[in-house]
């Protein structure tokens, strides 16, 4: 009766990875009212600099209020704005906001710009634009979970993973690039195009200028798109500083860079370094022109509210205000960062080296019972049930290795976070004194028997990110 | 180069080029009142300018709703972080309050199976990517609204099915024409998945009758498919008869609860009667918990800005302004609809009679030199280039005959409306002399003027054809 796609009910989520999400609404940690509660540390959100967001808009109430710099009400007109090209103002804001989180070593230009309700809308309308129902896309691992329904599923394109691991940081080989296209080639798969998330999301690293270049070439070689999903890039708040594709690119010799830009997309998003992911203001940048068309076409489909993008049009205009903001916003997230790695420390616990994002990557390899997901899937329970942490398992990322998690640090304040690494710190020497204790016995098991009932009540997986 | 897609490349969307060079003359040469008054009236816009003033009244009077306050407070960062997509509870409560409240208060809605989307064009994309697959088909009535082309099609590869509707009986929808549309579907291959009706119809401005919605009712129940009532019109119901919602007709009929209640769903949006397209609000409402879980999760794709979905709650709560605001928009738009068929009257053009929607759908059958679609195009484009108004040609509307034309009335001033009117009427007029001339001319033919050469053009520039609805 309903289409196979209203009937599969799996878009990618892994019913497991949502006890997570059900465990923390029922018992969610609050200071006050339930200080043994589940502390969410899941949600990539960045809640540190809204006090600055907010004082931008006690000053400039117009700008809520629908009213001009002359004080008039822009109401009608904001009302009746529903043209997919984009209000002309916002994205002349957007380009220059953009290539100011790029040092200005780039330039964009709003008539390349589409936008869209969030970086998941358009996610989804590049992949309907570069691929056919059937084809592929490369993706390295780990990669955001909400890809597998973002990009695959009302496309009907396949995601086939490049394998990153740990031995070099989870890096991009060639190596691993070329074995993935083989494998799609096994599958019978077209691949259409890499799709990297830089900053990455779950690792919180930024890609070198060589491992960008590598990606393009292979791109060429292979006659395939390269999208870059570059949400984060306004997060990155250390060195080595962000190089965005299209600086690469633009590094490269002169005569191929009109081909070579034709098949570059850029995904943005405000939802990350603004904060503000619920106003849904995604965009695409390209320099192909038929892309842009049929992007903006369909961005009919997930247009930004008019009401938001004269809001966020006047405060990006505000020049003083955003340079203020990154900064502010960047050494408030170092801080926040180099907390959590600290506090892991002294547990014990180490994170991949990261300079930007709103988590870490952290390594607890350690603590596995076994070098096996099962075991990862154990410790990720205890740390949920018996920690009250709830934290992204590797696996629901497609990491190749079990023992990696994902902790995010900047939705929740400092105090929060200093109960959080207590509590990691208490659970890792009890964990010690076990394994002393059990020494003389004979398999080193984390207490890990519970009768679990997985409920299938449909949960906000796109918080995730 | 890398391949693109097919839907990138295929250029189509459902757009007919001839069409827009009424919205590429209208851009070049907009009417302004002041600066440019001999400039083409833009009367294919089917959007509600009549009642801003109400809207801005109560924003004047509560800064709150815009400015992130609940109760004083502010609410800004619980806005900014806002993006479950089971959408904002309190807003969807007034959401459904004021769809009941739209039907007269005869239905009730559960605000657990409204899901919220970023416009009906995502809403109706929406669902028909959980009721069809690639290749399935649709029925929809003829007339329909040009977008529906790309809206329900391109993305979805699903097919659209016409169900011909004929001026003989008011392009009302019978037994036999829904069934010569299903068997066409059948000899094309094509496995029917439901029909799509939009109720109050555009372009026609008419509600459909009691009898009309029992035979769909009927149709589906035999055919065992679905049925999407597009209902973004439903507020703008300024005369009799009273609206009649699908919803009522089944409640009436003791079908609650049965499976064709599932198969039943709303689409609403508050960008006809609110007149807000540019806040892309729209909605899905179904019965079928498994649609709603579907397309609560296909809504990640066009969620409705928190701001927004804040603003509107806030508005929409406020019952006794949307009682106000339904009753003086209504009677705004009656009047209005009824100096267009008025003046229409004067030049001797009829419309089909219509108690809803912001347009007439118009008969200029008798202006057109013969009875085809070439010379509704030559009559079409004597009315953009000569007349200077850009109406809606009854062929972008899959219209199966010649001659009619959607114009709309709400998206401009009276004054504005008055001197479109005169303008058809010396156009009517000097058709009329040119004939006389002609006879006197000894030439007993009445050939109207129609030797011009009009270049095409295929830019997609201002192609907003979004704004066709």
């Amino acid at each position: 009766m309903l289409s196979s796609k209203a009937s599969c009910n799996s878009h990618g989520q892994d019913s497991s990875y949502f006890l997570g999400w059900q465990f923390y609404e029922k018992n969610p940690f609050d200071v006050v009212k339930n200080p043994a509660g589940i502390i969410q540390m899941g949600l990539a959100e960045n809640q540190l600099s809204f006090d600055l967001v907010e004082s931008w808009l006690r000053k400039n109430p117009d700008a809520m209020g629908l009213k001009n710099k002359e004080g008039e009400s822009v109401f009608r007109d904001l009302a009746l704005f529903q043209d997919y090209h984009g209000m002309p103002a916002f994205k002349n804001e957007l380009v220059e906001y953009m290539a100011k989180i790029r040092g200005n070593k780039v330039k964009f230009d709003p008539k390349n710009l589409v936008l869209a309700a969030g970086a998941t809308s358009a996610n989804e309308t590049l992949i309907f634009c570069l691929a056919d129902p059937g084809e592929a896309i490369l993706l390295p691992t780990p990669y955001y979970p909400g890809f597998d329904r973002d990009l695959r599923w009302r496309t009907g394109v396949e995601i086939v993973p490049i394998h990153c691991s740990s031995s070099n940081g989870f890096r991009i080989s060639m190596h691993a690039l070329e074995e993935a296209y083989e494998r799609a080639q096994k599958l019978n798969l077209k691949v259409k195009g890499v799709l990297i998330t830089n900053p990455s999301n779950p690792l919180g690293t930024t890609m070198a200028k060589d491992e960008l270049q590598s990606l393009i070439t292979f791109a060429i070689h292979k006659n395939i798109h390269l999208i870059s999903d570059e949400v984060f890039s306004g997060t990155v708040f250390d060195s080595p500083c962000f190089i965005s594709i299209i600086e690469a690119a633009m590094d490269s010799n002169l005569e191929r860079n009109i081909d070579v830009l034709s098949r570059i997309h850029i995904v943005y998003s405000l939802s990350k370094d603004l904060g503000l992911p619920g106003f849904r203001v995604g965009m695409i940048y390209s320099n192909n022109q038929t892309v842009v068309a049929a992007a903006t076409k369909m961005s009919s489909f997930g247009l930004v509210s008019s009401q938001t993008q004269y809001l966020l049009s006047c405060m990006l205009a505000n020049k003083k205000f955003t340079g203020k903001y990154m900064k502010e916003n960047q050494r408030r997230l170092k801080r926040r960062k180099e907390m959590l790695v600290s506090g892991l420390k002294r547990s014990g616990i180490n994170c991949l080296k990261s300079n930007a994002g709103l988590f870490c990557w952290v390594d607890m390899r350690h603590l596995l019972s076994s070098n096996t997901f099962e075991a990862e899937t154990d410790l990720w329970k205890k740390i949920l049930c018996e920690v009250g942490l709830n934290i992204s398992p590797g696996s629901s990322c497609h990491c190749s290795e079990p023992g990696w998690f994902r902790v995010c640090f900047a939705n929740m304040n400092q105090s929060t976070l200093e109960v959080a690494l207590r509590r990691i710190k208490g659970f890792v020497e009890r964990s010690r004194l076990n394994y002393q204790q059990n020494m003389g016995g004979f398999s080193r098991r984390l207490l890990s028997n519970w009768v679990r009932k997985l409920s299938s009540a449909d949960h906000r997986e796109e918080q995730e990110r | 180069m890398g391949l693109l897609s097919r839907k990138a490349t295929c250029n189509s969307h459902g757009q007919d080029s001839s069409y827009f060079l009424g919205w590429q003359e209208y851009e070049k040469n907009p009417y302004d009142e002041v600066k440019n008054h001999r400039g083409i009236i833009q009367m294919g816009l089917a959007e509600n300018q009549l009642s801003f003033d109400l809207l801005e009244s109560w924003l004047a009077k509560n800064p709150d709703a815009a400015g992130f306050k609940r109760d004083g407070q502010s609410i800004f960062k619980e806005l900014a972080l806002f993006q479950d997509y089971h959408g904002l509870p309190a807003f969807k409560k007034a959401l459904v309050d004021f769809m009941a409240e739209i039907r007269g208060n005869k239905v009730t809605f559960d605000p657990n199976r409204i899901v919220l989307t970023a416009g009906a064009t995502s809403a109706n994309e929406t669902l028909m990517f959980c009721l069809a697959e690639q290749g399935d088909a649709f029925l929809l009535p003829t007339p329909y609204y040009p977008g529906f082309d790309r809206d329900l099609k391109w993305r979805t590869g699903v097919e659209i099915v016409p169900i011909e509707c004929s001026s003989s009986n008011r392009f009302q929808i019978t037994a036999s024409a829904l069934e010569e549309a299903y068997e066409q579907a059948q000899r094309k291959n094509l496995r029917v998945k439901g029909v799509l009706v939009t109720n109050p119809s555009n372009p026609l401005g008419t509600t459909m009758t009691r009898d009309e919605l029992d035979l769909l009712v009927n149709f589906i129940t035999d055919k065992e498919i679905h049925l999407i009532s597009d209902e973004i019109y439903s507020g703008t119901v300024f005369s009799s008869p009273a609206y009649v919602s699908i919803v009522e007709v089944l409640k009436d009929r003791n079908l609650e609860n049965t499976q064709v209640w599932e198969r039943v769903h709303i689409v609403y949006s508050l960008s006809k009667d609110l007149g807000l397209p540019g806040f892309r609000v729209g909605a899905i409402y179904s019965n079928d918990p498994i649609v709603v879980a579907a397309a609560t999760k296909m809504s990640s794709f066009g969620l409705v800005s928190s701001q927004t979905q804040y603003l509107l709650s806030a508005m929409l709560s406020d019952k006794k302004f949307t009682k106000e605001y339904i009753a003086k928009n209504q009677k705004r738009l009656r009047k209005r609809q009824s100096k267009l068929v008025a003046g229409l009257e004067k030049a001797g053009i009829g419309c089909l009679e219509s108690n809803a929607g912001l347009f007439c759908w118009v008969d200029m059958r008798h202006l057109l030199s013969s009875d085809t679609f070439e010379a509704e195009m030559e009559l079409w484009k004597r009315i953009v280039y000569d007349v200077k108004l850009n109406i809606s040609p009854g062929s972008s509307c899959h219209c199966s005959e010649p001659g009619w034309f959607r114009v709309c009335f709400a998206n401009m001033s009276e004054d504005t409306l008055t001197l479109a009117m005169q303008r058809l009427k010396s156009f009517v007029g000097s058709i009329a002399s040119n004939d006389r001339s002609h006879q006197e001319m000894k030439n007993s033919r009445r050939k109207l003027r129609s030797k011009w050469v009009f270049r095409l053009s295929f830019q997609s520039f201002h192609d907003r054809e979004q704004d066709e609805r």
